[in-house]
C-alpha cells in the first residue's frame, strides 16, 4: 500500500478529487494547511502598507491506495492540478505498512 | 438676552450670511417659537442615526481594523467612552457649550444637571420663530459629544488601558470638546463670532479628534512590533459594514444639523452622498495610479475621507462643489497615511489623524472655496472667498493648538492616575483577554 500526499492550490481541490475518483480512489483526507516553496509567498497591501506573507494557503490530500494504483494515482493529480503557474504544489509517495477498518476490523487492502 | 437667542444652540451653518439675510431678527421682539412636529421628528431621526454611527458603525469599522485579539476591546472602549460622554453631557457639558449665553470660550453653568429645562424648553433653529424641543437638541448634540471622543481613540488602540481611556475621556471632554463646540457652535463663541463655516462639525469633530488623537499616540508611544511585524486588520468583512453604518448614520449627522426637515438638510443630504461617492472611488483611483490594487479597505477609507470633508460643507456647498471636495480630500488622506505616515513613523493604529484630521482640515479650509456661490454654493453674492478663507484657516489653527495642548494635558492626567499603557504581556496577548477576560471569538 501507498500514502499519496499532495500539496495543491485550493481552488483546484474539486477537479482532483473528480480526477481521483475517476481511478477508483474511495477515500481521501483533505486538510487546509499553509507553506512555502518556490512561490515564496505573496504581498497584501493595507492602506499602502506592504506586507510580505511567506505562508501561501494549500489544501493537502491523503490518499491511501494498492501499491498497483498509486502511479494512476500520482498521474490524476498531477494532471488535474497542473496550472503550469508557479506554485502549482508537490505530491509525496510514501510506504504503508498497515490498514485497519475500525468499523470491522479488516486489515491492508480490503479496509481501504 | 432675547428668548429666541437665549438658546443660543445654532449650528454653524452660514452664519454671517443669515445674520446679514435675516436684519430685522435681532431688532423686533422675538416671535412666540413654534415647535414644528415634523422638524421635532426629523432631529429625533438624526439623533439616532447619529448613535447607530458609534454603535455599531465606528465600533465595526475600528474593530475590524484592528487584531482579532483587541476586536473586543476597541469595541469596549468606543461604546464606554460614548456613554460616559453621554452621562457628562447631561451633567455640565451641555451647559458648558450651549447653556446661558456666556463667553468666548465657554457657556457657563447656568443649566447644569439639565437645571430648568422642561418638555416645553425650546432650542431656537436657523429660522425666526421655528424652535425644536430642548431636550432633543441636547441629546442630538449628545452624540456629537460622543462619537467624537470615541474617534480620538482610533489612534491608541490596541495598547491603551481601559482605565486610561475612560480618565482621558472624562478629562478631554472638559477642556477640549465642550469649549470648541461651544467656540463654533454657540452664537457667543469665538468662531462662531469671526463668521467660521462648520456645518455639521468638520472643525468640532474631525479637526478636532483628528489632531488630538495624533498627539495621544506620539505620547503613548508605538505598539510593540510596529511597523516590522506583520499588523493587518483582521476582519475588513466588518470594516465594511462599519463603513456602510457610518455612511447612512453621516445623513442624521450632516441633514440633522440644519436643525429643521427643510432645503438647508436637503442639500446637506445631497451632498453628503455625492461627496462620498466621488471619495470612495478617487481613493481606490489614487491605489491604482500609484501601482497597486483598488483595495476593499481603499473604498471604506475614501468613503469615510469624503464624509469627513463634506461635514462642514455638508449645507455650505453646491453639489459640484461637495464632489470637487471629496475628491480631492479622499486622495490628500490617501498620501497622508500611505506616505506621510510611515515617513514620519507615528503609529496612529487605524488613521484617526490621517482621515478625520487631515481630511477634516481640508474639509475646513475647502468649504471656504465651496461656498462661493460662482461655485455653486450657498453664499450670498457679496461673498468674500479671501476673507472667509482667512477665517477658516483661524479656526483650524486654533483648534489644533487647542486641542493638542488640551490632549497633552488630559493624556498625562489619565497617565498619573491609571499608568496609560498595558503591559507588555498583556499586549502581546490581546487587551480582549488582558484587560476585559473574553474573547472575540472562540
Amino acid at each position: 500500500m501507498k500514502l499519496v500526499i499532495a500539496i495543491i492550490k485550493p481552488f483546484k481541490l474539486d477537479e482532483v478529487r473528480e480526477a481521483l475518483s475517476g481511478v477508483g480512489v474511495a477515500g481521501m483526507t483533505v486538510t487546509e494547511v499553509k507553506g512555502f516553496g518556490r512561490q515564496k509567498g505573496q504581498t497584501e497591501i493595507y492602506r499602502g502598507a506592504e506586507y510580505s506573507t511567506n505562508m501561501v494557503p494549500k489544501i493537502k490530500i491523503e490518499v491511501v491506495c494498492g501499491s498497483d494504483m498509486a502511479g494512476a494515482v500520482v498521474e490524476a493529480i498531477q494532471a488535474s492540478a497542473n496550472t503550469g503557474a508557479i506554485g502549482d504544489g508537490k505530491i509525496f509517495v510514501l510506504d504503508v505498512g498497515q490498514a485497519v477498518r475500525i468499523r470491522t476490523g479488516e486489515t491492508d487492502d480490503t479496509a481501504l | 438676552m432675547k428668548q429666541s437667542t437665549k438658546f443660543a444652540t445654532l449650528g454653524a451653518i452660514g452664519v454671517a450670511a443669515l445674520f446679514a439675510a435675516l436684519p430685522a431678527w435681532a431688532q423686533t421682539p422675538a416671535p412666540v417659537p413654534t415647535v414644528n412636529k415634523g422638524d421635532t421628528a426629523w432631529m429625533m431621526t438624526s439623533t439616532i442615526l447619529v448613535l447607530m454611527m458609534i454603535l455599531p458603525g465606528l465600533a465595526l469599522f475600528y474593530g475590524g481594523l484592528t487584531r482579532s485579539k483587541n476586536m473586543l476591546a476597541t469595541m469596549t472602549q468606543i461604546g464606554a467612552v460614548a456613554c460616559l460622554a453621554m452621562l457628562i453631557w447631561v451633567m455640565y457639558g451641555y451647559t458648558m457649550a450651549f447653556g446661558d449665553g456666556g463667553g468666548d470660550f465657554i457657556s457657563g453653568f447656568g443649566k447644569a444637571f439639565l437645571k430648568g429645562i422642561t418638555p416645553d424648553s425650546t432650542a431656537a433653529t436657523f429660522t425666526a420663530g421655528v424652535a425644536i424641543p430642548e431636550y432633543v437638541f441636547i441629546c442630538f448634540q449628545m452624540t456629537f459629544a460622543a462619537i467624537t471622543v470615541a474617534l480620538v481613540l482610533g489612534s491608541v488602540v490596541e495598547r491603551m488601558k481601559f482605565s486610561a481611556v475612560m480618565v482621558f475621556g472624562a478629562v478631554w471632554l472638559t477642556i477640549v470638546y465642550f469649549p470648541i463646540a461651544h467656540m463654533v457652535w454657540a452664537s457667543g463663541g469665538l468662531f462662531f463670532k469671526m463668521g467660521a463655516l462648520d456645518f455639521a462639525g468638520g472643525t468640532v469633530v474631525h479637526i478636532n479628534a483628528g489632531v488630538s488623537a495624533l498627539v495621544a499616540a506620539l505620547i503613548l508611544g508605538k505598539r510593540i512590533g510596529y511597523p516590522t511585524e506583520r499588523i493587518v486588520p483582521h476582519s475588513l468583512t466588518m470594516t465594511g459594514i462599519g463603513t456602510g453604518l457610518l455612511w447612512v448614520g453621516w445623513f442624521g449627522f450632516n441633514a440633522g444639523s440644519a436643525l429643521e426637515a427643510n432645503g438647508s438638510a436637503a442639500l446637506a443630504m445631497i451632498n453628503t452622498f455625492v461627496a462620498t461617492a466621488s471619495a470612495g472611488l478617487f481613493w481606490m483611483l489614487a491605489e491604482r495610479l500609484n501601482g497597486h490594487k483598488g483595495s476593499a479597505l481603499g473604498f471604506c477609507s475614501g468613503i469615510v475621507a469624503g464624509l469627513v470633508a463634506v461635514t462642514p460643507a455638508a449645507g455650505n456647498s453646491g453639489p459640484f462643489g461637495a464632489i470637487i471636495l471629496g475628491a480631492i480630500a479622499s486622495v490628500v488622506c490617501f498620501y497622508a497615511v500611505s506616505f506621510l505616515k510611515p515617513k514620519l513613523g507615528y503609529d496612529d493604529a487605524l488613521d484617526a489623524f490621517g482621515v478625520h484630521g487631515i481630511g477634516g482640515m481640508i474639509g475646513a479650509l475647502g468649504t471656504g472655496i465651496v461656498f462661493a456661490p460662482s461655485l455653486g454654493g450657498p453664499g450670498k453674492p457679496d461673498f468674500d472667498m479671501a476673507h472667509q478663507l482667512w477665517v477658516q484657516f483661524k479656526t483650524v489653527g486654533t483648534t489644533i493648538v487647542w486641542a493638542a495642548v488640551g490632549t497633552v494635558v488630559a493624556i498625562y492626567i489619565a497617565k498619573a492616575v491609571t499608568g496609560l499603557r498595558v503591559s507588555p504581556d498583556v499586549e502581546r496577548e490581546g487587551l480582549d483577554l488582558g484587560e476585559h477576560g473574553e474573547r472575540a471569538y472562540n
